[in-house]
């Protein structure tokens, strides 16, 4: 399986198998027009928000060079502050339990399942179903009174809850959403690490009279924990841009409940247009989301190697 | 004999962890076809009623009848079929070019173009496209789409090409083809799957986008997951014509993934890439 992060690592000083008897530039052509595209729609808004993040500027005002203000302003604006707890909480809920419930589907799934195909068809469906229309159905499913959520916690006893409309639980029914939505993309990325296990090893397991869990533990998860190391990876870097859901069932509420770092973006660039600070905080955004990646893309680097060694 | 019946109650047990797996999806998809075909009576019924006695297909003839739909729709297809269509013509040959120059590098850039938060790119884009006048018409949300549609499109086809086999477009240089009709006549062919997934990947997430359309569009510029959203502040209470509209706008996108789960479970294995 050719995934992000192998390509990511595979160096670039790594010696063509066979000598290719035309140059490189043979190919430019190719590229050309996909550099011209991804420059002006790509690499073009990074380097103008930077630009931008520098001045202060509101749409249809004046533009003033500002230097690191808005950086400043950053760090002492108690609303981003905020938010970025927010982001951290919602990231993290919205990594681990996808990576739960889908490391145990796949396992399911690797299974001699009846039905695997179509099963395996409907089970994806959620991650491919348009998110505000998920969203729209899941704000009406959350509804305090008329909700179908509260009538099914009813049957088995759980008292009426207020899920989205109460500041202490609006995250978490957040994550319920997103990890409905989401589980389906880490089973697929598990099970693709299931298949490429041998079966040996657990017979000679079972021969020695492993239980079905130490064999999960000492030899599934082993093989398995490259997989598990990119769903993390993609999962991390999706839950920390997450907007369609949030936006779409709470705006960011009740009040800023659950207002995280890309909503509270929208608010200061497109409901308050000030696009200064809001770059400055697009700048600081995208930082986070790229230095987590490293750091993670450097950890399964480190798994990788530990797998050789063992 | 005992031996094959623990075989059957050993699938039947699966059969019956893999329905308790599918569950959240079915009972969720099921509910939402509920809530669209329901009179509000029913809709505000408690305890919930999954089948009324009488359905509301007005529900749907609404959606239909309301003269914008017609225009929202045309919207969503022209948007995702304008960055689907200009991504597959600029981004298979890239895929090609980078995986033949083995361009590391080049593939990076893409990576992080997937990693961004689609928002930040909207700032420079929001201004530019109001500097430039363009506001008002769908150009900036085809162009903005492109943000999603050309990094899927380059990576599965990065992947696709450097699989595919180089000597029989050796054979083909050494005959005196030029590099544009070994990648015509020998690599394409031989891509079509590859180029099958992009188009579906880059299909589903154009059209699902959300994000560049709450900016980008204006009244008569919206696409559908835009024009669904807006219904919601205006019928809060109307929750069957609201899940009708909703079931329409992801109804093209569920019969896809039915349709082409092979190639879908192949390319987000793979890539593992969504958009936004």
């Amino acid at each position: 399986m050719a995934t992000i992060a192998e390509r990511q690592v595979t160096p670039a000083t790594e010696p063509a198998p066979a000598p290719d008897a035309s140059p490189k530039s043979l190919y430019w052509p190719f590229v050309v027009p996909a550099v011209a595209v991804v420059g002006s729609v790509i690499v073009f808004p990074w380097v103008f928000t930077v630009w931008m993040s520098l001045h202060e500027w509101t749409v249809g005002g004046a533009r003033r060079f500002a230097g690191l203000s808005n950086y400043l302003r950053l760090a002492s604006d108690e609303r981003f502050l905020t938010s970025v707890g927010h982001t951290l909480v919602y990231t993290i809920l919205a990594v681990v339990l996808p990576l739960i419930f889908g490391t145990l589907a796949a396992l399911i799934f690797n299974s001699r399942l009846p039905f695997r195909g179509v099963l395996r068809g409907v089970f994806v469906m959620p991650m491919m179903a348009t998110p505000v229309a998920v969203a729209l159905v899941w704000t009406m499913m959350f509804h305090p009174q008329l909700g179908v959520l509260n009538y099914l916690l009813s049957l088995v006893g759980i008292g009426p809850q207020a899920w989205v409309f109460n500041p202490s639980t609006v995250i978490p029914s957040l994550v319920l959403v997103e990890t409905w939505q989401w589980t389906p993309l880490v089973m697929l990325i598990v099970l693709g690490g299931l298949a490429a296990i041998p079966t040996e090893p657990y017979e000679s397991a079972s021969i020695d009279g492993a239980t079905i869990l130490q064999q999960f533990r000492y030899i599934t998860l082993p093989m398995i924990a490259p997989f598990l190391m990119v769903a993390v990876i993609i999962r991390t870097i999706d839950a920390l841009k997450s907007f369609d859901i949030i936006y779409a069932i709470t705006q960011g509420g009740p009040g800023t409940a659950s207002e995280t770092i890309n909503l509270y973006l929208y608010s200061v660039a497109f409901a308050y247009y000030d696009v200064g600070y809001g770059s400055a905080i697009a700048v600081v955004f995208f930082a986070i989301v790229i230095a987590l990646s490293l750091l993670m893309l450097h950890l399964r680097q480190r798994t990788k190697w530990m797998d050789v060694q063992a | 004999m005992s031996m094959n019946l623990r075989k059957v109650a050993r699938s039947l047990g699966l059969l019956f962890v893999g329905i308790v797996l599918v569950s959240p999806a079915i009972l969720f998809f099921l509910w939402m076809i509920s809530l669209s075909l329901k009179f509000e009576v029913d809709n505000a019924a408690y305890p919930p009623i999954l089948i009324p006695e009488r359905f509301a297909w007005k529900n749907y003839t609404g959606v239909f009848e309301s003269n914008r739909f017609g225009l929202f729709f045309l919207n969503s297809v022209i948007v995702t079929g304008a960055a689907t269509g200009l991504a597959l013509l600029i981004g298979v040959p890239a895929g090609y070019g980078i995986a033949r120059m083995k361009a590391t590098k080049a593939a990076v850039v893409v990576l992080i173009a997937r990693m961004t938060p689609g928002l930040s790119y909207l700032i420079p884009l929001f201004l530019l496209f109001q500097w430039l006048g363009l506001m008002g018409t769908l150009l900036p949300q085809i162009i903005a789409h492109l943000v999603i549609t050309v990094p899927i499109v380059i990576w599965i086809m990065i992947g696709y090409f450097e699989t595919t086999p180089l000597e029989l477009e050796e054979a083909a240089v050494i005959d005196g083809a030029n590099r544009w009709d070994v990648f015509r006549h020998i690599a394409l062919p031989i891509a079509k799957p590859g180029i099958t997934v992009a188009f579906i990947l880059a299909v589903i997430f154009s059209w699902n986008n959300f994000v560049f359309g709450v900016v980008l569009a204006g009244r008569e510029t919206r696409t559908l997951p835009v024009a669904v959203y807006n219904m919601l502040s205006f019928e809060q209470l109307s929750w069957g014509p609201l899940a009708a509209a909703a079931l329409i706008v992801t109804l093209p996108v569920l019969v896809l993934t039915i349709v082409a789960q092979r190639q879908i479970v192949a390319g987000l294995t793979a890539g593992a890439v969504k958009g936004g």
